[in-house]
């Protein structure tokens, strides 16, 4: 346990973090507002009206258009939601991804129950891949043939970004359906076979974060997660250096293994 | 064919394969409860596992198998098989026949004036499909391979390669047939059968909303029908409709399924049902207390066609909400917009018959009978359980709180506090009519608050826990470093889980007493209006011993030129003290 | 059938007989069922990286007379309705008689182009084309199954007491709704997989 988690929403993380935030405290002081009056009304009405001797119900009502009252000030308070809020934030979470130029990009597939991460090294550029090159090894299947797939750089459970940089992760699945879900950052989407969905933010504070799978992909979904750590530029690339030694230590080793 | 060819209907012919719709009423409404009942015990397991991830379960951890519980802990496979069997078993065993199958066959005929439904036999099947059903169901716990572990939504490709989900979709089948014939049944019944002067517009709401409920399970189930039938095929036949190329599974390439197929089509299919299938659950409560509501003030219902009308709103709409579900599934994000519009369009029907519900209490002389505490109850819970909705349902915040212990307090909100309070109020208000005793009100009102307070201790810290970003269906939370600090509130719920079984043994004690040694009363002891009513209690076969005739709308109740303050649908007309 | 039959005048009721009520309500059903089958077709083969063209792997000739087959019994049904509304019961045996054996030529065509493709070794999980030839041709034939069955329990009811029941006229007339819808099916069917 540690200052990033709290009672109520963890820390804010990510670019995106704050308009979420801002989006749940509304809606949640919205309905403690509504809740409270409408308590307040509901137990006045228990009180007032409770039989009693010589209390006689009063067969009147209220006009009709005092019962569409509720109803017209909910759809006006949602058309509002929806115009101010919902829609410009989900194009801007959501919709309308960034261009790849300027981000860092990240390969991330989920497997039972384990997170690959490839980064495509110096060159910017991820090497091709194959399902049948796949093995324990070589989770993404990175044909080696590819010059630009030599300096990639794949790690497993374990995921790092510069701060303040915008990253742009292509998110896929190798066996089911799992859900790219950094709770810091207020991110989430699935990872659906056969579909490869982008998935973008820029982490905004440096700390150790969590990646969680969030949908239940079997036995050990409970125990899939990654490391997530953002630090700033200096310390990533030297991280991704340093990383791209080991694969490069394992590599010739894995090929021995193949012969 | 005739009643009168045989002579005495034998024990088999009365209590097992009756064609009464009283008693098929009452089988399916022990069996659910019945249902209900493992459901929830199959939870308490769960939550046990949740609090106190880890340690061996009390008592009963012992009993279990070596292989689900090792050395009396809940393994990862168990707890998930426990997980879907839950959602399964509270969704389609439980909370919908309970308040189709035994509160629709019990009381609209009655309600209606009818002597039974259109097709007694076509009802009887029904039942004696849900049972087998629901047992073939139950049974897949003991077969090799265990029960279905794939959460009760089942999203494929995980549940096309986990073991135990074909049962799962045989079950289905039984019961999505059953559910089809009975709807068919309800719906010819309201058409066809209602009483001479019973026209639809004097209906009571809780004919009205078993009536909707009815068209909803026609027309969603079937998809939900095909999109099994679709999986059974990918499972059994090895066909690729869910299954996409390339998977790798365990390190070896799936080549058993040629691929080609998509994943997402399953969660269309399957939330096309279930999102109809959510006002299923939550419309016939609600007609449930709006009788209750009506009789407890001692006056008419606010706004009768309103409610009639917003329920028929809220059935159409709800075939075009299903993909507020998948917000973050990978579908179009462009399409997520339309499902944002048509969800916050839906939610305008229900805030306004809960409206109408709470202002039907303005004016009235409020008796705090057992079973209208229930309805009152109803009207908060729910109240909460919708506009946690709000959050849920817009695309934005979805982000965050999609799958997480958030969705699943707002929803156990709606079914629970909701659907099944307002359950309990029905089986405390028509038990007189079913049996003609009461049921106790001391322990009446022991259960009430005792549930109350267990159910809100359940469920108002999950919201707490799934803010702090906590998923769901995790079977040990605390490997996440992100849950540690919702633990104890999850202790909270569990123990409050613990503590509301502890108060479901005054209503099942109170049921089996009252139904032998219960007070016995007169044919109408709430002073009612309805035709339900106005029949002995219990009622013969054929209900009615003449036809009733109808002359008014089913509230009214404080009638001035009447000298009782209710006035009977059948009454030819008021009489002056 | 029902206790209420007797006395189903005084009753408030939309003037539609109730089985007639149930048999289209069940037909709302089924146009689900398939509906959810035709769409998810739709969904699929938009998507498919490719897809054969249908009259290049399948039998059309023989779909062909299938069809034939079809149309005709759904005639065949409506004269045995007519020769039962006219108290004919010889000519009923003889139209639905007639309806059966056309079902059953039906399936035995249906049976032969299953048989064949089985022999070149095409089965449902050859690929996502098969798998929804199969699947939806399967699901059409049980229906066709169930309607020989339907039909067969008719005459066998009209050999007993069903003649002369009040009901019976009815219960042709439901067999031929069913029937017409199964019909209807294939009409999709037919082009959807063996022409486009």
């Amino acid at each position: 346990m540690n200052g990033n988690y709290g009672w109520f929403l963890p820390v804010q993380a990510s670019d995106f973090a704050p308009a979420m935030d801002r989006g749940i405290h509304i809606i949640h002081w919205a309905m403690g507002v509504i809740f409270v009056l409408w308590s307040v009304f509901f137990a006045y009405l228990l009180v007032r009206y409770r039989a009693r001797d010589g209390h006689k119900p009063d067969r009147s009502h209220l006009p009709l258009s005092v019962s569409l009252a509720p109803d017209i000030a909910v759809l006006a308070f949602e058309v509002l939601l929806v115009v101010v809020y919902a829609v410009p934030s989900w194009n801007r979470m959501k919709r309308i991804p960034p261009s790849a130029e300027g981000s860092l990009q990240v390969e991330v597939r989920g497997e039972q129950f384990n997170w690959s991460v490839r980064y495509p090294g110096a060159d910017g550029k991820f090497g091709k891949t194959e399902p049948r090159f796949v093995d324990f090894t070589n989770p993404f299947g990175v044909d080696e043939a590819d010059p630009a797939g030599a300096d990639d750089v794949v790690t497993v459970n374990e995921l790092r970004f510069p701060v303040n940089e915008r990253v742009l992760v292509r998110l896929t699945s190798k066996d089911v359906i799992h859900s790219f879900f950094i709770p810091e950052f207020r991110v989430k989407q699935d990872a659906v076979p056969g579909l490869a969905m982008p998935v973008w933010f820029t982490p905004t504070l440096e700390g150790d974060f969590e990646l969680a799978c969030a949908q239940l992909c079997g036995v050990g979904h409970a125990i899939m997660r990654a490391d997530v750590k953002v630090t700033d530029r200096a310390a990533f690339d030297q991280w991704l250096a340093a990383k791209k030694n080991a694969t490069l230590a394992a590599a010739p080793k894995a090929a021995v293994e193949q012969w | 064919m005739s009643e009168h060819a045989h002579a005495e209907p034998s024990f088999t012919e009365r209590y097992v394969f009756s064609v009464d719709h009283k008693v098929i009423g009452l089988q399916y409404l022990v069996t659910s409860f019945v249902f209900l009942l493992l459901g929830f015990s199959m939870v308490l397991l769960m939550r046990w596992q949740l609090a106190f991830p880890g340690q061996p379960l009390p008592l009963i951890g012992r009993l279990l198998s070596a292989s689900a519980a090792p050395g009396g802990v809940i393994g990862p496979e168990f707890y998930n098989q426990l997980g879907a069997m839950h959602g399964t078993i509270m969704v389609f065993l439980g909370i919908v026949p309970l308040g189709v199958g035994a509160f629709g066959n019990y009381v609209l005929p009655l309600q209606i004036g009818a002597p039974d439904m259109a097709f007694p036999r076509m009802n009887m099947m029904s039942y004696w499909l849900y049972l087998p059903g629901g047992l073939l169901m139950l049974s897949s716990f003991l077969l090799p391979g265990g029960a279905a572990q794939s959460g009760w939504t089942s999203y494929p490709p995980l549940s096309v390669i986990n073991p135990g989900q074909t049962v799962w979709l045989l079950a289905m089948v039984l019961l999505i047939t059953s559910s089809l014939l009975g709807s068919i049944n309800f719906i010819v019944t309201t058409l066809n059968l209602r009483a001479p002067g019973m026209t639809l517009w004097r209906m009571p709401v809780f004919v009205w909303s078993q009536f909707v409920t009815a068209f909803l399970l026609l027309l969603a189930f079937p998809p939900l029908e095909a999109a099994a039938v679709l999986q059974l095929m990918d499972r059994v036949f090895h066909t690729s409709f869910y299954m996409p190329e390339g998977l790798i599974v365990g390190g070896q390439l799936a080549s058993q399924w040629s691929g080609g197929g998509q994943s997402l089509l399953w969660q269309h299919l399957f939330w096309f049902l279930a999102h109809p299938e959510v006002y299923v659950l939550i419309l016939p409560p609600m007609g449930i207390c709006a009788e209750i509501i009506s009789n407890n003030t001692r006056k008419p219902i606010f706004g009768y066609k309103e409610i009639v009308y917003a329920m028929m709103f809220l059935g159409t709409m709800s075939f075009v909400v299903w993909a507020h579900h998948m917000f973050v599934s990978g579908m179009s994000t462009t399409l997520s917009n339309f499902f944002l519009v048509t969800t916050m369009i839906i939610s305008v029907p229900s805030v306004a018959l809960l409206t109408c519900l709470i202002l039907s209490l303005k004016g009235g002389a409020i008796r705090f009978t057992t079973p209208m505490l229930f309805a009152l109850a109803f009207l908060p819970m729910f109240g909460i359980g919708g506009l946690t909705g709000l959050p849920l349902g817009l695309t934005v915040t979805d982000i965050y709180l999609h799958d997480t212990y958030y969705v699943i307090g707002h929803f156990h909100y709606v079914v629970v506090t909701g659907s099944l309070i307002a359950l309990f109020a029905g089986t405390y208000f028509w038990f007189p009519k079913w049996f003609g005793r009461r049921m106790d009100d001391t322990l009446g009102k022991i259960h009430f608050w005792g549930t109350l307070a267990a159910m809100n201790g359940i469920f108002l810290p999950m919201f707490a826990i799934g803010l702090q970003g906590q998923s769901r269906r995790l079977y040990d939370p605390t490997a996440h470093l992100h849950n540690l600090i919702g633990q104890p509130l999850h202790v909270v719920s569990t123990v409050s889980a613990f503590v509301l079984m502890l108060f479901q043994i005054p209503v099942i004690y109170n049921f089996f007493y009252s139904m032998f040694r219960g007070e016995p009363t007169d044919s109408n002891p709430w002073k009612a209006t309805t035709l339900d009513w106005q029949c002995p209690s219990p009622p013969p076969h054929g209900n009615f011993a003449k036809l009733p005739r109808v002359y008014r709308g089913p509230y009214e109740y404080s009638h001035p030129d009447h000298r009782d303050d209710w006035l009977p649908q059948d009454a030819e007309k008021a009489v002056a003290s | 059938m029902s206790a209420h039959a007797a006395v189903a005048a005084p009753y408030e009721n939309t003037g539609v007989p109730d089985g007639k009520l149930a048999i289209w309500l069940f037909l709302a059903s089924e146009v689900m069922l398939f509906g959810t089958l035709f769409t998810s077709y739709i969904v699929l083969r938009t998507a498919a990286a490719s897809w054969p063209v249908g009259w290049e792997v399948l039998n059309v000739p023989l779909a062909t007379l299938n069809t034939f087959f079809l149309i005709a019994s759904s005639v065949t049904i409506v004269m045995a309705h007519a020769k039962a509304s006219a108290r004919d019961k010889a000519g009923f045996y003889r139209f639905m008689g007639l309806t059966v054996l056309l079902s059953l030529a039906f399936l035995v065509v249906k049976g032969f182009e299953y048989g064949h493709k089985f022999h070149e070794g095409h089965f449902p999980s050859t690929s996502i084309f098969y798998a929804v030839y199969f699947t939806t041709t399967g699901l059409h034939g049980l229906h066709i199954i169930g309607g020989v069955a339907w039909n067969l329990g008719l005459m066998w009811w009209a050999g007993r007491d069903g003649w002369d029941d009040r009901l019976f006229l009815g219960r042709v007339e439901y067999a031929g709704l069913y029937w017409h819808f199964v019909d209807i099916v294939w009409i999709f069917l037919f082009p959807a997989l063996y022409l486009l």
